[in-house]
């Protein structure tokens, strides 16, 4: 276990080293950051100077030891817009879009799972049929389609739940949904053939030999080995979440990182934009890790591996 | 998944046999074609030039509606352009965008993954890194930061799609070759003393296609939905062209009084989606039923 997490450890730096230089690139593909600085009528003088100032006239490795400097203390320089420094900016914002995240993941365990099951215990019925149109159609259907379509039928025709904002409960209904809607379509799939891969192992037959009930067999012997693939599909999934989230905050008005990201790349604030894109990426391997530390916590065969 | 090539690859008579009956795959094949006919033939299909802008007839509803008339079948939008019309030359930039950044994320994935898997080494360790940083980032974020960075434009949104996806086909591709070096048959092939690239070419390649060609009709409908949403956004193809995101994105606005603007865009998207997910689920029961494509 030790000796795994140091592996881990290193693969996570590895890959983080990585990703500052991604986002390094990205910066300097953006064009020259003086020039969206300055007001466009600065004389040569004005832009060399900021340019000395800055720092961008320092060799292209040395200027990415700065940015990787600063990132690791946290400081991803100043935002062009608000004048601020960018981190503070998306602390601030962070948490409306994580709350989102875990609503969509939320309420998209809460129903696929269920249905997954009883989608693999009726195979073949008309639940069954149900279920996997649906899911299917999950699949298929744009994530802020189903926010539109929810705004149109829950509060535009119903009038039964607000179009947009953050603070009660029922704000987070129809945006958490539709961040979740592909996320539930994709876990009702996997569950059901968890399931029906399961209930035809030996152990299982074991079970029923020994005369218990279905119900004590579902949850007790199958579930949990069914839902063991589904760890690593809803760790890789956090990340389309947190994808997602930039087009759903747009349509219902969120005040999250996403739409915060999107005003940047509108106003050409690249600090900002970079620094929210490397922020989200770190969360996103923060939570593989977890993920890849449960796996093992719930899956002995690879434990004792 | 892996087999001798010779022995157990299914018959293309048999795999056709097994697609054309199974129903949802007939039917998704049906909507694909649909669609593709329509984007090739828009020119003539359109009854109205979908740029041609009249405020004096803006928000006109469908046919089957009063007020509608047949010259404007699904309505108008907010500045009184012909919602079909626009459908019709839409569809040319989902199915063009599909296609093509799939292509290029296929051919980059294969050969990365033949790589990695058939030499291994350093080489295969620094495209695993790359693999790991690459889905370090959310997809969406990465296709966002890239457009923010060097701009948007029809074949600038090809290349950012296409070059941001080629990791899933390459893991596929290596995982296959891995569980391919150890057999038989190419083993036999290297003791007759075939050159590496033959022995990728001839032997392992062909192993390969098939689990390529299902990930990448499924990874179609993905590329479909992501660049509707980022012209949703409002990055994609710049106006005037017509795409479905925008014009769900300029629809929205009119919800409550004029259902139909941002309704028949989103059909659009999910129909055709749907169609293409239809069809690829069919070929992955045909060719090969244990595939698992789940996650990234």
């Amino acid at each position: 276990m030790r000796r795994h997490l140091l592996t881990v450890s290193v693969h996570l730096v590895s890959v983080a080293l990585g990703v500052s230089i991604l986002s390094f690139v990205f910066m300097h593909l953006s064009g020259d950051p003086v020039m969206l600085m300055l007001p466009p009528d600065a004389s040569r003088q004005q832009v060399e100077d900021l340019r000395e100032r800055m720092g961008f006239n320092d060799p292209i490795p040395l200027q990415y030891l700065r940015f990787l400097s600063g990132a690791v203390r946290g400081d991803f320089g100043i935002s062009l817009r608000h004048q601020q420094p960018a981190m503070g900016i998306i602390l601030e914002r962070l948490p409306a879009t994580l709350e989102l995240a875990f609503a969509g993941m939320g309420i998209a365990l809460a129903v696929a799972v269920p249905f997954g099951i009883l989608s693999a215990l009726r195979r073949g019925s008309t639940l069954d049929y149900c279920v996997m149109g649906g899911a299917l159609l999950g699949l298929s259907m744009p994530n802020f389609w189903v926010g539109i379509v929810g705004i149109l039928v829950f509060s535009v025709k119903l009038r039964l739940l607000p179009t947009a904002g953050r603070g009660s409960w029922a704000q987070l209904i129809l945006p958490g949904l539709a961040l979740g809607s592909y996320l539930m379509a994709l876990i009702a799939r996997l569950t059901r053939s968890g399931m029906l891969e399961v209930i035809s192992q030996d152990y299982v037959r074991t079970a029923r030999a020994k005369g218990l009930s279905e119900a004590v067999i579902v949850v007790r012997h199958a579930l949990r080995n069914a839902l063991i693939p589904l760890v690593t599909v809803v760790g890789l999934q956090m990340g389309e979440l947190l994808g997602g989230a930039v087009v759903i905050e747009t349509v219902f008005a969120w005040p999250g990182v996403g739409r915060l990201i999107l005003q940047a790349v509108f106003q050409r604030d690249y600090p900002l934009v970079q620094a929210a894109v490397f922020i989200l990426a770190m969360i996103f391997v923060g939570a593989n890790l977890c993920v890849d530390l449960m796996y093992r916590y719930l899956d002995p065969r690879i434990r004792h591996a | 998944m892996p087999r001798d090539p010779r022995r157990t690859r299914p018959g293309g008579s048999r795999v056709l046999r097994k697609l054309v009956s199974h129903r949802a795959a007939m039917l998704g094949a049906l909507i694909v074609s649909l669609v593709m006919l329509a984007s090739i033939f828009a020119p003539w299909l359109a009854p109205q030039d979908p740029l041609a802008l009249d405020p004096g007839r803006r928000l006109l509803p469908p046919v089957w509606m009063p007020g509608g008339s047949w010259a404007f079948p699904l309505g108008t939008d907010h500045v009184g352009r012909d919602l079909l019309s626009r459908l019709l030359y839409g569809s040319r930039i989902s199915m063009l965008v599909g296609l093509c950044a799939v292509s290029i994320s296929a051919t980059i994935g294969i050969l990365l993954g033949l790589i990695s898997g058939f030499y291994g080494g350093p080489v295969e360790r620094i495209i695993l890194w790359m693999a790991d940083v690459q889905i370090a980032f959310p997809f969406y974020l990465l296709v966002i930061s890239i457009v923010a960075a060097v701009g948007t434009g029809f074949g600038t949104i090809i290349i950012v799609f296409g070059v941001a996806g080629w990791v899933i086909y390459a893991r596929l591709v290596r995982g296959t070759v891995l569980a391919l070096r150890g057999r038989e048959f190419v083993e036999a092939a290297q003791a007759l003393g075939g050159s590496s690239i033959r022995i990728v070419l001839r032997h392992v390649l062909p192993n390969v296609l098939t689990p390529v060609i299902i990930l990448a009709t499924l990874r179609v409908a993905s590329v479909i939905v992501w660049e509707s949403g980022l012209s949703f956004l409002g990055l994609s193809v710049p106006p005037p062209t017509p795409t479905w995101g925008r014009m769900l994105s300029d629809g929205r606005a009119y919800l409550a009084n004029a259902w139909w603007t941002a309704t028949f865009p989103g059909l659009a998207i999910m129909v055709t989606v749907l169609g293409v997910n239809m069809l690829g689920d069919g070929l992955r029961d045909a060719l090969d039923p244990r595939l698992e494509l789940s996650g990234k």
